[in-house]
């Protein structure tokens, strides 16, 4: 088994509570079941949509982290998976697919 | 534990309340604002991390983090409620006196005394229930427009006004207040009209018209914990829910058609549900004092406790309308009160009851008066004007639901197989 990390960006914010508790439900589908077949390592934080990017040798700081909210990452969540190839496969059922988000798979570097 | 599908409907009310009393009613929006806000990161949470063990104080905790923040950035831009004012100005208090105005009884009370206040005499009955749907339930504009089939627009002018209106008192309604007993009958008012408009509209194609009866129960229950406003005509109002919210699993076939009282599955009806509105009826009658909810619960009781439509009581059904009719005169009443004397005495007795209704010009728009000649024509034999009659009805369909209805008993005048 390998380490893998799902990045969430976008997605974008519920309209109502309402229909927001449905989609969180949603979710709470999803992470149970990654946790019932064993992928799930870590559920991870969601995070701010705001903060600061530091950049440069003059290490300016500008409001960030980007100016488009679609590409803005809104939490994260450590996965195992046997490859790549399984990992993306679960990133698949995530959510956010319905919320015009993406989900980045990335392995995390072995030794 | 799985959060409560309308944790956002019980909890929002309660919030807002609490927030309100600390920004006071000037500053409702800033108290939405923050309520919205609590609830949206909560689920970006949950969502993550799971939900904790217990929702509504998690919110809360984070509700009260939220107006420290808020009291703390924007104090001194804002003119805040003057009786709190020196408290939440001053860092030495500001905590302990935001963190007391969260405690639970607090809560409840302002709650309580928020409902109070949406129910203001210069609002029209309307403008009353929207607004106690937006602060007490948390209803997005948008909700409240398909609830009652109105534009968006219309819907945010009259939450508007009726903010206008609160804001100019500033502080939320006191129950010392001589006003009382006239206010508290404007919310019984309020919470009927939200619960039957959910009864009477709840279908596949409008889900959201089920939860206003859900609501209305819920804030009626709120009533009933508290001592000063838990009168007889409250339990009435209690029991009358209850005693109708029975009925709702028969209400509708498995087709999605709307069934009349006189032919649902009784078996289906809520026995619980029964039970309670029936403890509460008795409860109600410990005072002098006989409101509309009283007889109209006595009429749903009666009903409930017949094990078919033949064995109802119709003298004492007819007995129950008059007293009805002459605390609310209304041509509904009087159209219900007829349809039981063509129970009782047949259908030609009915249609003559029909005639006779006073102003029965208020109902030319609608569907029912229609269909009930055409029910009585066709148990008289007369198909031809029961079809006719049936006609009619479909045409004033308010939802597709009713007209669905009505179009099956047009078939059914022309002697097709009911489906």
């Amino acid at each position: 088994m390998s380490e893998y990390v799902f990045l969430y960006r976008g997605g974008g914010r519920p309209e109502s509570p309402a229909e927001g508790e449905k989609v969180m439900q949603k979710w709470i589908a999803w992470m149970q079941d990654l946790e019932t077949n064993g992928h799930l390592k870590d559920r991870g934080q969601p995070l701010e949509g705001e903060g600061k990017v530091v950049r440069g040798k003059q290490r300016s700081i500008t409001d960030g982290p980007y100016a488009e909210s679609k590409d803005i990452v809104g939490g994260y969540t450590l996965i195992e998976a046997k490859d790549l190839v399984q990992a993306a496969e679960l990133a698949g059922g995530c959510p956010i697919f319905d919320r015009e988000g993406l989900v980045e798979v990335r392995p995390v570097m072995k030794m | 534990m799985e959060p409560s599908e309308h944790l956002f409907r019980q909890e929002s009310g309660r919030i807002v309340a609490a927030l309100s009393r600390i920004f006071g009613l000037d500053n409702l929006a800033l108290a939405e604002d923050v309520t919205q806000d609590v609830f949206c990161r909560a689920l970006e949470v949950w969502k993550l991390r799971g939900v904790p063990h217990n929702p509504p104080a998690w919110l809360m905790k984070a509700a009260r983090n939220r107006a420290i923040d808020v009291l703390r950035r924007e104090r001194t831009a804002r003119n805040l409620v003057p009786e709190l004012g020196r408290l939440l100005n001053s860092e030495w208090t500001m905590v302990a006196t935001v963190n007391d105005l969260f405690g639970a009884e607090t809560i409840k009370d302002d709650q309580l005394r928020m409902m109070f206040s949406c129910c203001d005499r210069s609002l029209s009955e309307d403008a009353q229930v929207a607004l106690t749907l937006r602060l007490q339930c948390g209803f997005t504009t948008a909700e409240i427009a398909g609830a009652f089939l109105s534009k968006n627009a219309s819907i945010e002018k009259r939450i508007e006004r009726g903010k206008k209106v609160l804001a100019n008192s500033k502080r939320l309604f006191d129950f010392g207040d001589a006003e009382l007993p006239a206010r508290l009958s404007a919310v019984h008012r309020t919470l009927y009209l939200m619960f039957n408009e959910g009864y009477h509209g709840a279908s596949r194609e409008m889900p959201v018209r089920a939860e206003l009866c859900n609501e209305a129960m819920r804030l009626a229950a709120l009533l009933l914990e508290n001592a000063r406003v838990a009168t007889p005509a409250t339990h009435a109002l209690c029991a009358l829910m209850y005693l109708h919210a029975a009925r709702l699993p028969a209400r509708v076939d498995a087709n999605g058609n709307l069934v009349p009282l006189a032919r649902q599955d009784r078996a289906l009806w809520n026995r619980t549900l029964i039970a309670r509105g029936n403890e509460l009826l008795d409860r109600s009658a410990s005072g002098s004092e006989l409101s509309e909810y009283h007889v109209e619960a006595a009429i749903a009781s009666l009903h409930s406790g017949a094990a078919t439509d033949d064995d109802t009581d119709w003298d004492r059904l007819l007995w129950l309308y008059d007293i009805l009719i002459r605390i609310r005169p209304s041509p509904v009443i009087a159209l219900n009160r007829a349809i039981a004397v063509a129970q009782r005495d047949g259908p030609e007795s009915g249609i003559a009851a029909i005639g006779a209704i006073p102003a029965s010009d208020q109902l030319a728009s609608y569907p029912f008066l229609p269909a009930a000649l055409g029910e009585l024509e066709l148990r008289a034999g007369r198909v031809e004007r029961a079809r006719n009659h049936f006609e009619a009805a479909a045409a004033l369909a308010r939802s597709p639901m009713e007209r669905r209805f009505l179009e099956l008993r047009v078939e059914a005048a022309r002697g097709e197989p009911q489906r």
